[in-house]
């Protein structure tokens, strides 16, 4: 959005918001991983970790992440009793 | 003589592909080449009517296949170009009636006479998809710039891969230079910015091209009023020939709002 847009409160013009959600679908299609079974492993990764750490499993996110090479998973574990200093970050 | 195959797909239906197939080979004929255009969407025959040439139909791609007619036969010439032909789809037949490999033996006797070979593919990614990829040496991938239909062309991008079949060269149909300026179109960086790809072409949205089509005069011919997306044509063909050809310029004429927008956002 422009200058002109944000003084009059304006929505985020279309063009953007199609941009944005294709980028979205596109990380879902090119890895052939639904959001549903992005979820399965999330849930899969939870279990594992919580028999040997600490965590809150909300506060686990697992994302894709995609070029146009590679895609890949990113789980993002934050530990509890850390004071916010360390993360395990598994990739 | 070894002519080269270019296959014209997009995954989702309706964004052009007849058109642009019909424009190139006419463009590309109007270059001085030897053209044949092969309608591959067999069971809804189409680039016949849009390169009105659907009077002078006698034999077909299937009737090629199963050996009713020689090839030759079933090249109908349009008269209004030196060397542009077109070999129908059939249309009470489904795709099934056709092969890659069928595809591939049509394609490799074409290519001994013939500069070009341009393909029109049916929507999909099925067996229609297939026969029309199998001979090409170029994939030229239409979309719009619209969610389902880039969504489709990144999906026929990652096929293309998968067959050896190059990353394939983009057009982008139908863009409205006005939508784009304010806001509310995927821009041409948008698109590129998504599916990673070469750009061979952007047409705009063209009412000459509902009127060339009502007439069966592919638009590259009759360039109605200096109609930009004749020109956008012209310049694929030549693209496709090898030709660096800069992009026509589609930003619309900005009024003072536009323009004080424009600077404030570069600053
Ligand atoms: N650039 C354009 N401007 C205006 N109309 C267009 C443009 N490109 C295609 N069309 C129209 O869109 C419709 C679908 O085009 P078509 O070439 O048949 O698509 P496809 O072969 O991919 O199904 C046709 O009515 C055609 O005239
Ligand atoms: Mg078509």
């Amino acid at each position: 959005m422009n200058w002109f847009e944000r003084l009059l409160g304006k929505k985020e013009k279309s063009g953007a918001t199609a941009k944005q959600r294709l980028q979205m679908v596109l990380i879902h299609d090119r890895a052939d991983v639904s959001p549903g079974l992005l979820e399965q492993i999330k849930d899969d990764i939870i279990e594992v970790i919580a028999k040997r750490l600490e965590i809150n499993p909300d506060t686990v996110v697992v994302n894709l992440d995609n070029t146009a090479q590679e895609s890949r998973l990113v789980a993002e574990i934050p530990l509890l009793h850390s004071n916010g200093r360390r993360r395990a970050a598994v990739q | 003589m070894s002519g080269k195959v270019v296959t014209v797909t997009s995954g989702k239906g309706g964004v052009g592909k007849t058109t642009v197939t019909a424009n190139i080979a006419t463009a590309l004929a109007m270059l001085g080449k030897k053209v044949v255009a092969i309608d591959a969407d067999i069971g809804l025959r189409n680039l016949d009517v849009v390169m009105g040439l659907e009077n002078r139909i006698v034999y077909d791609l299937v009737d090629v296949i199963e050996g009713r007619c020689r090839l030759r036969q079933a090249m109908i010439k349009d008269k209004r170009q030196p060397d542009l032909y077109l070999i129908p789809a059939a249309q009470t037949r489904d795709k099934m009636a056709v092969s890659p490999s069928d595809m591939i033996l049509v394609c490799d006797e074409l290519r001994q006479e013939m500069d070009y070979i341009i393909i029109d593919s049916p929507a999909g990614i099925e067996r229609g998809f297939r026969n029309a990829i199998a001979p090409a040496d170029h994939v030229l991938i239409v979309t719009n710039p619209e969610v389902s239909a880039v969504r489709d062309a990144d999906r026929i991008i990652g096929l293309l891969e998968s067959e050896e079949k190059g990353p394939g060269r983009l057009i982008i149909n139908r863009l409205k230079p006005e939508m784009v300026a304010r806001g509310d179109m995927l821009s041409i960086d948008d698109v590129l910015d998504i599916l990673a790809v070469e750009l061979i072409g952007v047409i705009p949205e063209d009412e000459s091209i509902l009127i060339s089509s009502n007439r069966g005069t592919p638009v590259a011919m009759s360039g109605l009023n200096g109609s930009s997306a004749s020109q956008a044509f012209r310049n694929v063909a030549q693209r496709i020939e090898g030709q660096t050809v800069p992009f026509v310029d589609l930003t619309p004429k900005t009024g003072l709002l536009n323009r004080l927008n424009n600077w404030f956002s570069k600053s």
